[in-house]
């Protein structure tokens, strides 16, 4: 087989890898925006925020340290204790439901009845807060994070490619491990919204507010329920990304990768989501491995918003969105 | 009322001026933001020096040091917002950490007539003083930095780079394309194949990169990154199993964040760097008695050594050194920015003055002058130790291959002096 073909298909494969990872924070856009209209613009400081207290609860830190020092002349750091990772996810995931509450309790309540753009407006506000706050609570130190995901080469993929094709395909373990999350989050949340009483609630506000509430649906708790799931979305997005590069405060700029993906495959299809990740993914890596070496290469960033424009050209309510017509 | 007015008015602007017999500093900063976890070392480094003279000798020459702080984010509208609303302050240097509000500030600070001093980085060709004479980028810069990498490469391949294959991976912005023209300058003279593979910012998917150098194969590679970009490629070449002491990262590639998130695989990494490594100099010993344990350090004190609070001391010691320059031939305590600018053009640092300040081989010896607003471009190797947690010299200060850079430096100071109707003069 020619090299350039096998090259190829290692840059596709890899390219379906890094289109799962961009699905998954897309993933905390998608449920956020479907049961409630809003595009959430801090789900990428939620990723942040979320693998900042993992990583913090993991490490024994004592939250907000620099402050409690500076007031009290203390020097107090950490605890002095190590929480097992799956202990420390689960308090995570606990400390991103009560942010949940807190804003639906303190944000969302007040603006029920305004416009998107109102909303939409909130959550910048929210990022901005969610960062600083993050920043006062942990600290902005680059943090290495390992909760066991494996990192590096696969080598059974490795060898068994080279004994096939004379060339060892490299596919990475973390990458890997994320695809198998991504595909046990997507069925544990089509099963959720399919088969369970709040699932099926949460479907009902999707499709219609008014509807939902005249049935005695709590929009209230759906909220709450919803941001939970898009916490708990962001926390595993957060440890994903924050296994490749640390757990550092760009972190939140992975929301950047999920927006070409949002639009080609809608802002309110899970599947959607998923299927857009991976066109994206493969689109933008093939791109850059043909067309990159001729135009100076960095093509990756651009071209993934252009192959979504040019699917909205043709389907502009995304690939899986649905069709929104407003009769006069 | 309107006096009652005009006297608070009056109060205020007392209030805002800032006492006459300080000298006043500006430190550019950015705590917080995406970058915040490289800007703060850098920042309290900076700052806890003028803390020291101030605390230990009572300022600089008897004037004692004010320091005003902005913080820009990183970002470049905002580094020009911070110079406009400090530059009235009487600020005698600008450090703005970060090439792009460098850039921005260039005609501004050379029009306003205050020096600002981009050490390691901004526009290499400002090292020409005759065109660029507020502006100073002292004691390397990154055309150095590519050149003393190929010097390095030069040494460990027996004197050749024949047939060699060097790549190049850059953050895709004005920063990381600077050395592209050095490179490529000397493939020419040592007959290595230069492979250029940008970087899109922030640098957070680079798999596309490294696949290639997988497939390539590149005896060595170099990097032009910052902040996230170091350790994604960190561990995407621990990944791809790239041996590491191949890898070469600039300096502001080489600091305790970009490494200790890859763990052991980040062993062997090497970084350039202008300056020493590592806390064990008398200088520290004062730090620690009269900026730390006194509760004055700018931060938290957690940074004190690392590669990037060393680069920040030393960036205001150089500062503090020229302010003294400036002192003795003003023969004045006080001093505005004109007299600082001569100060920094006439530094000179030698050994002897580094082990005065407590700091013995910490930095390259090296002259300022009216010609050469750069220094003599010398620039060493460290390594990273992952066991150790620490980085150490590997190599003594190297000098960048001036016959290749000063043309080149030339020709593009020549240029923006024709675009900009400078007529260049050392008077």
């Amino acid at each position: 087989m020619p090299d350039q073909l096998l090259f190829a298909m290692e840059v596709m494969l890899n390219g379906l890898m890094a289109g799962v990872l961009y699905a998954l924070v897309a993933l905390g856009f998608v449920l956020i925006f479907k049961a409630s209209g809003i595009f959430n613009y801090s789900q990428g400081v939620m990723a942040l925020f979320a693998a900042l207290t993992l990583v913090g609860i993991q490490n024994g830190q004592v939250p907000f340290s620099h402050l409690i020092n500076a007031i009290f002349g203390t020097e107090v750091h950490h605890f002095g204790w190590h929480v097992p990772a799956i202990f420390a996810i689960l308090l995570t995931a606990a400390i991103m439901v009560l942010f949940a509450w807190i804003v639906e309790r303190y944000v969302l309540r007040h603006l029920v009845n305004q416009p998107d753009i109102i909303l939409f407006m909130a959550t910048i506000g929210l990022a901005y807060f969610m960062e600083g706050f993050g920043d006062l609570m942990w600290g902005s130190e680059i943090k290495k994070l390992d909760v066991g995901l494996p990192q590096g080469i696969n080598v059974p993929i490795d060898e068994t490619t080279y004994g096939w094709f004379g060339y060892g395909f490299f596919i990475d373990n973390l990458d890997i491990s994320a695809t198998i999350l991504a595909v046990i989050l997507v069925v544990a949340l089509t099963v959720f919204s399919q088969y369970s009483k709040q699932g099926r609630a949460l479907r009902a506000v999707a499709d219609d507010h008014q509807a939902a509430l005249s049935v005695g649906i709590s929009l209230r708790f759906i909220w709450v329920l919803v941001w939970s799931i898009a916490g708990f979305v962001a926390l595993v997005a957060g440890i994903v990304w924050g296994s490749k590069s640390g757990v550092q405060f760009s972190l939140s700029l992975i929301a950047l990768k999920a927006l070409p993906v949002l639009m080609l495959g809608g802002f309110t299809s899970i599947p959607g989501a998923i299927i857009g990740g991976l066109i994206i993914g493969v689109g933008e890596k093939l791109f850059e491995f043909t067309i990159g070496p001729l135009v100076g290469g960095a093509t990756e960033n651009w071209f993934a918003y252009v192959l979504a424009l040019l699917f909205l050209v043709f389907r502009p309510q995304g690939l899986f969105g649905e069709k929104i017509i407003e009769r006069v | 009322m309107r006096t009652k007015l005009a006297t608070l008015a009056l109060g205020t602007a007392i209030a805002a001026t800032p006492a006459l017999a300080e000298l006043t500093f500006t430190s550019l900063s950015y705590r917080t933001g995406p970058y915040a976890a490289n800007g703060i070392p850098f920042a309290d480094g900076y700052a806890d020096y003028f803390t020291l003279l101030n605390e230990r000798d009572g300022g600089i020459g008897g004037e004692m040091v004010e320091l005003i702080e902005c913080e820009t984010g990183y970002n470049t509208e905002k580094g020009v917002e911070c110079y406009e609303s400090t530059k009235g302050s009487g600020a005698l240097v600008y450090q703005p950490l970060s090439t792009g509000i460098t850039y921005q500030l260039i005609p501004k600070t050379t029009s306003d007539g205050i020096p600002m001093h981009s050490m390691g980085y901004g526009r290499t060709s400002a090292k020409n003083g005759a065109v660029f004479d507020y502006i100073f980028n002292y004691p390397a810069n990154y055309w150095d930095g590519a050149s003393v990498a190929v010097r390095y490469l030069l040494d460990e391949n027996g004197g050749s780079l024949e047939g060699k294959k060097i790549a190049l991976v850059y953050h895709n912005s004005a920063y990381g394309k600077e050395p592209i023209r050095t490179l490529e300058e000397l493939s020419e003279k040592h007959g290595y194949e230069l492979s250029l593979l940008p970087v899109d910012h922030p640098g957070q998917e680079q798999k596309s990169q490294w696949l290639q150098i997988r497939r390539d194969r590149p005896d060595h590679v170099l990097m032009w990154g910052w902040g996230v970009m170091n350790q994604v490629a960190i561990q995407e070449a621990v990944n791809i199993r790239y041996p590491m002491e191949n890898f070469i990262g600039i300096w502001w590639s080489g600091s305790e964040n970009d490494v200790l998130p890859a763990g052991d695989g980040a062993d062997g990494y090497k970084a350039l760097t202008f300056h020493n490594v590592g806390s064990d100099y008398p200088l520290f010993d004062d730090i620690q008695q009269y900026v730390l344990d006194a509760g004055l350090a700018a931060g938290a004190g957690d940074q004190v050594g690392t590669a990037l609070y060393n680069r920040g001391l030393y960036a205001a010691m150089l500062a503090a050194e020229a302010a003294k320059t400036a002192q003795e031939m003003h023969g004045t305590s006080t001093l505005t920015p004109g007299q600082m600018r001569d100060g920094m053009e006439n530094l000179e640092m030698t050994e002897a003055k580094m082990t005065d300040l407590g700091l013995p081989n910490f930095g390259p010896e090296f002259s300022v002058s009216c010609e050469n607003h750069g220094g003599d471009g010398y620039a060493a190797v460290a390594q990273w130790d992952a066991a150790a947690g620490e980085w150490g010299l590997i190599t003594d200060y190297m000098q960048s291959d001036q016959d290749v850079l000063n043309p080149l430096i030339m020709e593009d100071s020549m240029a923006y002096a024709e675009e900009n109707g400078i007529e260049p003069s050392c008077s």
